[in-house]
């Protein structure tokens, strides 16, 4: 069966994973070999497919089409007790362990060692603390796990994970709440377990930690298999390249420059939240429009989002025209002349069984207040207005939202806020899944904005798109501003130069 | 260090406190209050609630709530007192109505899971159909009669030590003794607390959420239905009115005596010292003979709020308790 020259044999391999939800494909044929020995990058973007992958080899999802093997040996897609059977062990992100329980507990669930029926809590004890030593780890195993600091508990999530005969171990960004030190100890620890032939499938968007630790990378774009690649043979330009399906080069002319007598009206200083975005500052002056670059889940919709008050700031400013604003409040924003279209447009943004001129006056009507209704005459014209000038192609203004195009439907978001005469327009991914008619539209549409001086921030993961509207551009990463442009130093290469530069706090060197 | 001595919560330390402060208040003000065989009659008495607590115990640690206890325990009384009239014996028919009441307990645990239905809502729907049920069988209280029970009010007490204890109070410690081991020394009882503590992490931890929640609320049926036996064979009748919001005092019982609504923390020994505690006070109004029994109501509440109070103290005072955010 084993040839002499052949590579050694696969440990797990997945091929042509599918996996459908209502309406996407979230995998497409994926597929994913994991030799004994090896420490395996998966890498992507957000919403590239990489936690649907792990979540159909920890046993949570069935996918609708691909196959399994384990050591050669054909395994079914079955429960998370199942994937564990075979060796697979996978700690997630959120942990998934259970605060109110033991330590121990938490180590032993679900394999609890009994004796006549009754769990031997002495044998468990033992497994829990031999479990943890494995890892170096020395705690008082009876504490619930809830008590504990996070890096502790992922410490135990590891030690749980390890506590089967895992041959496979999956971790899912398991250095998001850990320091230099602790990401340290856990690649220690990770080496050597790689070094007793275990294979490992580590995921994180810390690219530099990817470097320093993986074998191989897999990376994934858009629920597909991008390729599969020695890490020594993957510079770091050409993995962006490959998450993002864009190079690094191929530079176009800068946007328009900003305005000479522009004023600030948005000024934010310091905004963050905890786990969520690092402190940034910036502003956006009238006629101005103000970019925000970054790969997905770089935290281009919590800085959105934490501007328009959506979510509580822990810290920072918002000044609108100088005066501070109480950040974490919508209706303070509305008033400020803040609008926002958010990325989910569906979602978060309309309602699609009400029809257009119901959807467009919304947020004129809620200005109003419930108990001044907006005068049937005056929706018309207001609906009509916008159709026209917005270039809405609609049959009738009273048809439902949901028979609208996704062009048409972003236009009728858009309207509905400048129905309130907005100052401040923030657009989270204005262009995303829609025709390039409407794409052109409502790009001249912002700029037709920013000449009649609003402020406009614009969120777009169409680089060359924020470049020809933007005339500055903040460029986060890691969930932290890593560097601003503006006028002719807003190039491609120079984001995607920012974006992949090394040096992180949260990266050992 | 002590690892191996396992120490119980905060909360049941202090239900403990309060319980012996109430029996040492009841002891210097009336003489006969601490002596053995008045407490073994407080134990007798709330043996019924106690049952049912335990039972209670594990639906609200899985993070649930039971409605139906209360006319689970009526319906029970019912259908012995109904049987035992078609000529029945009392221990067939409470047979009988123990396999019904664990059964319909696992009928409700099966659509808690495939529906995904809240429990609140299910056992809502169970308590009405439990009384309704209660109704069907007889509109009005029968008495258990059958040379048995002449038997069984005699015997159904047991001598310790030359004071006669009602058999009733050993069934409640029988009962919870067995509660409390199944909680912290079976994988079922481990898994109710990760149920409760985490329902998603339980499932990706590898335990049946499914059968883990059919076994809860058979366990709960059962308990409520060996309350009713316990009610009807003290009672020596079946009521269908009766054990009208029991199922509220069953909760106030168990919170007190340490259990989290919100499911994963909590004590089967907690749930007994509760229930002691409830059945002090009453016991202490009692005794009192000149309180107007609202007094049992409003120390119950204010007892319930002090300890809300205080495990939400204690769970600050527990530091950074910094959960996995999701």
């Amino acid at each position: 069966m084993t040839r002499p020259d052949a590579a050694p044999a696969a440990l797990l391999e997945a091929s042509g994973i599918t996996v459908e939800y209502p309406g996407v494909r979230a995998l497409d044929r994926v597929r994913l070999v994991l030799r004994p020995g090896e420490i395996h990058a998966l890498m992507g973007e957000n919403g590239a497919g990489k936690s649907t992958l792990i979540k159909v080899l920890s046993g949570q999802r069935r996918p609708d089409a691909g196959t399994l093997t384990v050591r050669g040996i054909p395994a079914g897609f079955g429960t998370p007790a199942d994937a564990e059977r075979a060796g697979i062990s996978t700690v997630f992100q959120e942990l998934d362990l259970i605060p109110t329980l033991s330590v121990a507990d938490n180590i032993c669930l679900g394999r609890f060692p009994t004796r006549w029926g009754l769990i031997d809590r002495r044998a468990a004890d033992r497994r829990a603390e031999a479990a943890l030593a494995r890892l170096g780890v020395r705690l008082d195993i009876t504490s619930p796990l809830g008590t504990l600091p996070l890096p502790t508990q992922q410490l135990v999530a590891l030690s749980r994970a390890l506590d089967v005969e895992a041959r496979v171990l999956i971790l899912d960004e398991p250095t998001s709440s850990l320091d230099q030190t602790e990401t340290a100890r856990l690649f220690g620890v990770l080496r050597a377990l790689r070094d007793d032939g275990l294979g490992i499938v580590f995921v994180s968007h810390f690219l530099a930690q990817v470097e320093s630790l993986a074998d191989r990378i897999t990376v994934l774009r858009n629920g597909g298999l991008v390729g599969e690649w020695p890490r020594s043979e993957l510079s770091r330009p050409q993995l962006i390249e490959a998450m993002t399906g864009r190079t690094i080069g191929g530079d176009q002319p800068a946007g328009p420059t900003v305005p000479a007598a522009g004023r600030p009206v948005l000024e934010f200083d310091r905004l963050g939240a905890r786990r969520r975005l690092e402190p940034v500052s910036g502003s956006a002056r009238a006629g101005e429009a103000l970019g925000i670059a970054g790969l997905r889940g770089s935290g281009r919709t919590e800085l959105a989002r934490l501007l328009f008050g959506a979510d509580s700031p822990d810290n920072g400013t918002v000044r609108i025209d100088g005066v501070a604003v109480r950040t974490g409040s919508v209706a303070e924003s509305i008033r400020h002349g803040l609008a926002f279209t958010p990325e989910d447009r569906q979602g978060q943004g309309l309602i699609l069984d009400l029809s257009v001129t119901e959807n467009i006056i919304l947020a004129l009507q809620a200005r109003q207040g419930a108990l001044r209704p907006v005068p049937a005459t005056e929706q018309r014209r207001v609906t009509e207005h916008y159709i026209a000038s917005l270039g809405i192609k609609v049959p009738d203004p009273g048809a439902p939202v949901r028979t609208l195009s996704g062009g048409n439907q972003q236009k009728v978001l858009l309207a509905r806020w400048l129905a309130t005469q907005p100052r401040i327009l923030i657009l989270d991914e204005p262009t995303r899944g829609i025709d390039v008619g409407a794409r052109a539209d409502i790009e001249s549409l912002i700029a037709d904005l920013r000449a009649k001086g609003l402020s406009i921030i614009l969120i777009s993961e169409e680089l060359d798109e924020l470049i020809r509207t933007c005339s500055r551009a903040l460029v986060l990463r890691d969930r932290r501003a890593v560097g601003e442009l503006a006028g002719t130093a807003l190039t491609e290469s120079a984001v995607l130069g920012l974006i992949a530069s090394a040096g992180h706090a949260g990266e050992p060197v | 260090m002590n690892r191996r001595f396992r120490r119980p919560q905060a909360s049941t330390t202090v239900a403990a406190g309060i319980l012996v402060l109430l029996i040492g208040l009841g002891a210097i003000r009336f003489e006969h209050f601490a002596s053995f065989g008045n407490l073994a009659n407080l134990v007798g008495d709330y043996a019924f609630v106690g049952v049912a607590a335990v039972g209670a115990t594990f639906v609200i640690l899985s993070g649930g709530v039971d409605l139906s206890v209360g006319s689970l325990v009526a319906f029970t009384a019912v259908a012995i007192a109904v049987l035992v009239d078609h000529g029945w014996h009392p221990l067939a028919a409470a047979t009988a109505a123990f396999g019904f009441g664990t059964l319909a307990g696992a009928v409700i645990g099966m659509l808690v899971w495939w529906f995904d239905l809240p429990p609140f809502l299910m056992t809502l729907i169970a308590m009405f159909a439990f009384r309704a049920g209660g109704f069907l069988l007889s509109s009005q209280a029968t008495p258990i009669m059958h040379p048995f029970m002449a038997q069984l009010s005699s015997g159904y007490q047991v001598s310790v030590g030359g004071t006669i204890i009602p058999a009733r109070s050993l069934i409640f410690l029988a009962f919870a003794g067995a509660g409390a081991l199944t909680l912290a020394r079976t994988r079922f009882g481990r898994q109710v607390c990760a149920v409760g503590g985490s329902r998603r992490s339980a499932a990706v931890m590898g335990v049946g959420v499914g059968p883990t929640l059919v076994g809860i609320y058979s366990l709960a049926g059962a308990a409520s239905a060996l309350a009713g036996v316990v009610f009807a064979f003290g009672k020596q009748a079946g009521d269908p009115t009766a054990a009208g919001g029991l199922e509220l005092t069953v909760i106030a019982a168990v919170v007190i005596g340490g259990t989290l609504l919100s499911g994963g923390v909590g004590s089967v020994l907690g749930t007994g010292l509760g229930v002691l505690i409830l059945g002090a006070i009453r016991l202490l109004i009692d005794f009192q003979g000149d309180l107007n029994p609202a007094w049992t109501s409003i120390a119950t509440g204010l007892l319930l709020l002090g300890f809300v109070l205080l495990q939400k103290l204690l769970g600050r005072l527990r530091g950074p308790a910094a959960s996995p955010s999701t």
